[in-house]
């Protein structure tokens, strides 16, 4: 099932009815460079590492404003913006809706941290295949309640899981790729500011860290 | 004997019968490599050295300096391509650096760095490589060997010359192999040794994890060019 074929009486977070914003505020939040994170197969710690820019984030949000993230949590960014950060590879059909919105909605689009680079340690399982993860977690997995018949849980509400995990870039075109697991904060910061500030993108040794 | 050679447009005075990668280092000319150690003969398997002599792509470990040698170091177009060397040793095995002992320390990661590489433009292979666990003192992380043939030619038992490490297999099928026997000879020193030649974390000694916490392993201290650029052997 995708979003799209989803019956138009739900209602999603980033259709819920909201008090209109203050028009002034509105404004100055449009003037600004607008930025979108998500997670995809990841586990949110480079989403954290950009939180741990601290106090330099405080500086970075009188230029940009961040409109689809980990706080806003709705699921799709409103309008075309400039950013577009991805963390996390591609796992599930889900996953692959979601870059490729995000594709569509980015001007730039970055890939952040080992798992959206080359898999990161989900993509451990590409060595094993799927089936063989599935049966170790959920029918021979020691824990298992052994009263109850093993099952590997599977309903149309649940994104199927793609055979491999991929690198983002093996599913969408990808502009910049920032390094580490999580990269450090303030090199995700340092990548933003100089496309910000129209000096182009740029991994000197001095910053690239794959761990 | 001294003669000049051109590396970049600048003229410099090199040894007669000294290795180009030498004499730029010696220039201050960083050529990144992988298979190379320097006092040692050269191997010239990785390539990642590639540089343009006299208008053609080589190996700078492997070409002894001419009088008046044009050489293109950092010329974008063979730069790219000693960056591409290096991505596609990255998508052909598997490393994970964040879970791999020797990150900080490894030569690949330090030359990827060097090389500006965030991501490997070519497809993730993800081979299935069995560990070999069988020796005393050393393991085989196969995921991350690159095939320098360091420990082949370089490691071998003093007794008799012969060789501990071979390579096994050849293209997707290669595989780097231990004698085991002959292994379990080595003093530890020498496993020490046969463990810091390994440009990757390939070859690990066994009881030995994460020795320096991050921020102060061998290269976050001092980087690999400015290693090179001093004359460090490895
Ligand atoms: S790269 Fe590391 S920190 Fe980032 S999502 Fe993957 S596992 Fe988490
Ligand atoms: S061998 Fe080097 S490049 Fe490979 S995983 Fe280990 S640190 Fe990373
Ligand atoms: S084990 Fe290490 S030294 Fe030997 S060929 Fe592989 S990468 Fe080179």
């Amino acid at each position: 099932m995708t979003l799209d074929s989803v019956p138009k009486e739900v209602i999603f977070s980033h259709d819920m009815p909201a008090k209109a914003l203050d028009p002034e505020l509105r404004k100055a939040r449009e003037a600004k460079v607008q930025i979108a994170t998500i997670s995809l197969c990841g586990c949110w710690g480079c989403n954290l590492s950009l939180l741990d820019t601290d106090e330099a984030l405080v500086d970075l949000l009188d230029k940009v404003h961040i409109t689809r993230s980990s706080f806003t949590d709705i699921k799709r960014i409103p309008g075309q913006i400039a950013v577009g950060l991805i963390e996390g590879g591609v796992a599930n059909d889900e996953n692959i809706e979601t870059l490729e919105h995000f594709r569509e909605h980015c001007d730039i689009l970055i890939a952040t941290g080992a798992c959206a680079i080359w898999g990161g340690v989900p993509s451990m399982r590409n060595m094993h295949g799927l089936e063989a993860c599935l049966r170790e977690a959920y029918v021979d997995s020691p824990t298992r309640p052994v009263q109850s018949a093993p099952v590997v849980p599977h309903h149309p509400d649940i994104p199927k899981l793609t055979k491999k995990v991929y690198p983002v870039h093996e599913v969408v075109q990808i502009d910049y790729s920032i390094p580490g697991c999580p990269p450090d904060g303030r090199t995700m910061f340092k990548v933003i500011d100089d496309l910000l500030s129209g000096r182009g993108f740029s991994m000197p040794p001095d910053f690239n860290r794959f761990d | 004997m001294s003669f000049t050679i051109t590396i970049d447009k600048r003229k410099v005075l090199v040894d007669e019968g000294c290795t180009l990668i030498d004499a730029a280092a010696d220039n201050g000319v960083f050529i990144p490599n992988l298979c190379y150690t320097r006092g040692k003969p050269c191997l010239g398997t990785c390539r990642v050295c590639s540089v343009r002599v006299n208008g053609k792509v080589t190996a700078a470990c492997t070409v002894p300096v001419q009088p008046g040698m044009v050489v293109d170091v950092n010329e974008p177009e063979v730069a790219e391509m000693r960056k591409l060397l290096v991505e596609a040793l990255f998508s052909e095995g598997n490393h994970n650096c964040p879970s791999c002992e020797k990150s900080g320390r490894c030569e690949l990661q330090a030359v990827a760095y060097e090389v500006e590489m965030t991501a490997s433009p070519f497809p993730y292979r993800f081979p299935k490589r069995e560990r070999e666990d069988a020796a005393d003192h050393i393991f085989l992380e196969r995921d991350r060997c690159i095939f320098c043939q360091r420990c082949v030619e370089h490691v071998r038992d003093e007794e008799t010359g012969q060789a501990i490490f071979a390579i096994h297999g050849r293209g997707t099928k290669a595989r780097i192999e231990i004698d085991v026997g002959l292994a379990n000879k080595l003093t530890p020193e020498q496993v020490h040794a046969a463990a810091e030649l390994c440009p990757v974390g390939c070859i690990l000694e066994k009881g030995v994890g994460f020795e320096d916490p991050m921020g102060s392993r061998k290269f976050d201290v001092k980087s690999l060019r400015r290693r090179m650029l001093e004359g460090e052997t490895s």
